[in-house]
């Protein structure tokens, strides 16, 4: 079945699932017994805490396992608020974070007597630097979020800019790097970053965990309270299966980005799908910004050389102008081909993105939109398959013009 | 060449009536898929613990029986046209004197009528609903189990929907599809019934148009004009109602006529209720053919009592003359004409006259 959903969760990679294997067969795995089968899961996490590292540029020790990049999020934005002294709580996010970013700062302004600003993003959804300098408050911000690519329209971030603003305001950067960490990657040490999300199966590791890189320097209180794993800041038995699934998923995800021509041949996928998308609809409108060079193959570099800026190779968000998001979701999953909406509310239906209004769309256009995201194991047929389904939905569809 | 199967959308609104529809539907061998309208706009997180429809553990219950049936299964944010077309309507209606019926609104402009283009323009060959009424040979009538029949709130349908309307429960009895439900492990078996609007969760209607429409203090009068009391809003106030005038007098007193433009509320004797004629407007008929002259049953409230009439077309409204009086019939409520169990049609109520005065004024 061709899955074009990737930014959504990654298919697990065998790597994964091979590491897994050993430890949910084992009699127990608590990696904090001191006995043969706990010191075996012990290693297991360990090994998989510098494959975490190595992918990022950080050191094993930074690393924080968590439950995913939502707690990821939620633990830098909370911690960071409750280290702070009340006055010194002010927050600035870029407009167009994940809701597992906004929605704890604005948690963190209700009940945490912290201030929240967001920063404006451009028609390409990047955020505005200008802006965002002219929000700090030196001394009084906590934190800025600006995160590594986003994960509705795939544009990169400047984060290292960011992180130098942040700095200089006496504040901590936040990067969410749950779609960027394979690919185009990021490295905390050259982007500056302090606070680092990642989840495990958008890079091919199972759900259920994912980490917060904590920089040395960085002071957070943690959220969840009880044995005292993860240097304090994350209580609670270490999953080990999982751990070493994501420790398999990472190491493969570098090896990727190490291997020559392999983000070069997803962005060609990329690239295929569009042309083959933009024969069959020549009003298609690409949502981000086509000349990123993270995305596109032989593009001239946009902007600042800035390599944190990269956005993700495998996601294109396209628009179909006058044509629902959720009519086209069903006649594609009626053809087996699975890509997604913009965003989804609780109850599934789909909702206006908060990036796409971010960017200058209007609530219609919002709905119009489809993200099809490709990654370690898309091929071209995926995407071939992809352009035929759209073609047959469209042709579904067309009658309707005709008649209206 | 074998026959294709059917492509159906049912529209599941997470209770145990369109869960078992979807579950017949399946057992037809219909090629089913389901979809869950997102009626309400109120934040997610507020309506996990709500009454009434849409809220977040309806769309989670018809999400599961989907699962259980095996079919795709799909949310669509529909609040916008809901809010436009009934929700808005409601309020409008009552500030304009009148007591609107919001589920056939809604079933005119979006859970059946406009669900049912939609579906078309996706290629489905039909929509499967869980009301309680039935479609035989492109005509619509009353369900099989009386008590629960719903053709009421479903007479502005023409041909051009009906051809492509499945209702399977029109002739199942509620018990027999609460057993259905039982049978078939549906976690909505013992779901409780849905009453009152869907967006007025709390029943209180009245408090819920004073916070949309604000105050609109005025008086209550009797039929001669004489101040009897004051109110907060005729708005609150529908033919026929007794309580919460706020009046003490010798006898019962009733809301005859709301005059909104004039902030009145008038009242009078019960006998003053009863009504010999009933003008309709926005009228429509199930054959598509327009409303004919002739003897008819008409139903002129979803729970009401029903009386023949004669029905009689002039120009794109229809004037019913009652057999026998009527009491209590308000401007804005939908009148449905039946013969026997078919539906003939129908049209919203513009106006009446008592039988105390002369027709035709």
């Amino acid at each position: 079945m061709p899955y074009l959903d990737y930014a959504a969760s990654a298919p697990l990679r065998a790597e994964a699932l091979a590491a897994m294997l050993p430890l949910l067969q084992r009699p127990t795995a608590n990696p904090s017994s001191q006995h043969g089968p706990g010191r075996a899961a012990r290693v297991a996490v360990e090994t998989a805490r510098e494959q975490v590292a190595a992918l990022v540029g950080a050191a094993p020790g930074e690393v924080v396992f968590t439950s995913g990049g939502t707690e990821a999020d939620n633990l830098a934005v909370k911690g960071a608020v409750l280290a702070r002294p009340e006055g010194a709580r002010q927050l600035v996010c870029s407009a167009v974070e994940h809701h597992a970013v906004l929605d704890a700062a604005a948690w963190a302004e209700a009940d945490a007597g912290a201030r929240v600003a967001l920063a404006p993003v451009d028609p390409a959804g990047r955020v505005d630097l200008k802006r965002l300098a002219g929000l700090l408050e030196p001394g009084r911000t906590a934190l800025v979020a600006v995160m590594a690519a986003n994960n509705e329209v795939g544009t990169g971030q400047p984060a290292a800019a960011a992180a130098g603003l942040a700095h200089a305001a006496g504040a901590v950067l936040l990067c969410d790097a749950v779609q960027a960490a394979g690919l185009p990657g990021v490295d905390v040490g050259r982007d500056g970053i302090d606070l680092l999300a990642l989840a495990a199966h958008k890079l091919g590791g199972p759900t259920g965990v994912g980490a917060l890189v904590v920089r040395t320097g960085a002071s957070l209180r943690p959220l969840l309270h009880g044995g005292g794993q993860e240097r304090g800041l994350r209580s609670g038995t270490l999953p080990a299966a999982a751990i070493a699934g994501f420790g398999a998923a990472a190491a493969a995800a570098l090896a990727e980005r190490e291997a020559s021509g392999f983000g070069a041949a997803l962005g060609a996928l990329r690239d295929r799908l569009l042309a083959g998308l933009r024969a069959l609809e020549p009003g298609l409108a690409v949502n981000g910004d086509p000349a990123d060079p993270g995305r596109s193959t032989g593009a001239p570099p946009w902007g600042s050389p800035d390599p944190s800026a990269a956005g993700l190779p495998g996601l294109l968000s396209v628009r179909f102008p006058g044509r629902r998001a959720e009519d086209l979701l069903l006649l594609l999953d009626r053809q087996g081909v699975a890509c997604s909406a913009g965003s989804a509310c609780a109850s599934g239906a789909v909702t206006p993105s908060h990036v796409l209004l971010a960017m200058g769309r209007d609530p219609a256009e919002a709905r119009e939109t489809l993200r099809f995201s490709l990654g370690h194991a898309s091929t071209e047929a995926d995407v071939d398959a992809a352009v035929a389904a759209v073609r047959g939905a469209l042709e579904v569809l067309a009658p309707q013009e005709a008649a209206g | 060449m074998t026959p294709t199967r059917p492509r159906v959308l049912v529209a599941m609104s997470g209770g145990v009536d369109s869960s078992v529809a979807a579950a017949l539907a399946v057992e037809a061998g219909w090629d089913v898929t389901g979809v869950h309208l997102k009626l309400a706009e109120t934040p997610a997180h507020l309506q996990v613990q709500g009454k009434g429809c849409c809220t977040l553990a309806d769309a989670d219950d018809a999400r599961r029986v989907a699962g259980t049936l095996g079919i795709p299964f799909y949310v669509w944010d529909m609040a916008e046209e809901f809010r436009r077309a009934v929700v808005d309507d409601f309020a409008d209606e009552y500030a304009g004197g009148r007591t609107p019926n919001p589920c056939a609104r809604c079933n005119e402009r979006v859970k059946v009528v406009g669900l049912l283009a939609r579906a078309r323009t996706l290629g489905f060959d039909a929509l499967a609903t869980g009301h309680y009424a039935r479609v035989e040979g492109g005509r619509l009538y009353r369900a099989a189990d009386r008590a629960k029949d719903q053709s009421y709130v479903l007479y502005m349908l023409g041909p051009a929907e009906l051809d492509h309307l499945r209702l399977p429960l029109g002739r199942m009895t509620k018990p027999e599809v609460r057993a259905t439900a039982v049978r078939l492990g549906l976690r909505t078996a013992a779901k409780p019934e849905s009453f009152d609007v869907c967006f007025v969760p709390d029943g209180d209607t009245a408090g819920w148009l004073e916070r949309r429409l604000g105050r609109r203090p005025g008086q209550v009068v009797d039929t001669d004009g004489q101040v009897l009391g004051s109110h907060q809003g005729a708005y609150r106030y529908t033919v026929g109602q007794r309580r919460g005038l706020g009046i003490a007098t010798a006898t019962p007193r009733y809301v005859l006529r709301v005059e909104p433009a004039a902030a009145r509320v008038v009242v009078g004797e019960r006998a003053e209720l009863a009504i010999r004629t009933v003008a309709l407007e926005r009228v429509s008929a199930t054959d598509g053919r327009g409303p004919r002259p002739g003897h008819a049953r008409v139903r002129l409230r979803a729970h009401g009592q029903e009386a023949g009439c004669q029905v009689v077309p002039l120009g794109n409204r229809v004037r019913l003359d009652l057999d026998e009086p009527v009491a209590a019939v308000a401007p804005g409520q939908a009148a449905v004409l039946y013969d026997g169990d078919l539906v003939l049609g129908g049209g919203t109520v513009a106006a009446t006259v008592p039988a105390a005065s002369s027709p035709g004024g």
